[in-house]
């Protein structure tokens, strides 16, 4: 795993692991205001914060896994997940004056 | 010599990202409103990521992927306050009423009344009450009932 990017030290790629661990129970942890929030909004914004979560275990998977492909994927997950938030919240009232 | 500042700098990096998304985490599951929840989702949760990208793009180093890792880290930065924005602000367009320090209902009573004020429609999607004149907050300051 260490071809991809050389200087990165068996240290550091087990903190990254180690880390992206704890985000995902983070998230998981998250998935309660997600079910349980009462209003729409409150569900759209816990799947949000869920959604920069995301982002960031993908970005230690990328390192701790050297596979740097999925810094891509980062980036299009939180490009869609802006879009998404935006967008829920703009369909949800009639006139939408969100933004 | 920088190969250790450089890992100690990384862990703490690591280290802090995950203190400010347990914050976010907390703030999230236990602040009693939407309006608060969308405020730690914000701030804490941004300062997470933030902290968390930072240390991915010093254990790259220089290359092609540390400037993606930037500009995902900037693009976190615009976008996720902005998104918060527009939740909190599509809540206060269905007149959703926000919690007071002096309210001990629960966040479901709070929207359940808020609902019953005929704010809020039934299904979520508001056909007849996005008009500006049932936009108004109620005189009596959110207590009546």
């Amino acid at each position: 795993m260490s071809t991809v990017f050389p200087e990165t030290g068996d240290l550091v790629t087990d903190v990254f692991l180690v880390g992206a661990a704890l985000f995902v129970l983070l998230a998981v942890a998250l998935l309660y205001r997600a079910v349980k929030g009462p209003s729409t909004q409150d569900r759209v914004l816990a799947v949000n914060v869920l959604g920069t979560n995301t982002v960031v275990v993908l970005a230690f998977l990328g390192v701790g896994l050297g596979e740097s492909s999925l810094l891509d994927i980062a980036l299009v997950y939180a490009l869609l997940n802006f879009l998404m938030a935006v967008a829920i919240s703009k369909f949800t009232v009639e006139r939408g004056g969100v933004l | 010599m920088i190969e250790a500042i450089r890992t100690a700098l990384i862990v703490g990096c690591v280290l802090a990202a995950l203190f400010f998304t347990l914050v976010s985490t907390a703030g999230v599951l236990r602040l009693p409103d939407i309006y608060t929840r969308a405020h730690t989702a914000s701030q804490a949760d941004t300062l997470g990521a933030g902290f968390g990208l930072a240390a991915v793009a010093l254990s790259l180093g220089w290359e092609t992927a540390t400037v993606k890792t930037v500009l995902l880290l900037f693009f976190i930065f615009i976008t996720n306050p902005t998104a918060a924005h527009a939740i909190s602000r599509a809540a206060d367009e269905q007149g959703i009423e926000p919690w007071r320090p002096d309210d001990d209902r629960s966040d479901l009573r709070l929207y359940r009344d808020s609902q019953e004020n005929g704010h809020i429609a039934d299904g979520g999607i508001s056909a007849d009450t996005a008009g500006d004149e049932e936009r108004q907050p109620p005189e009596d300051g959110g207590t009546n009932r």
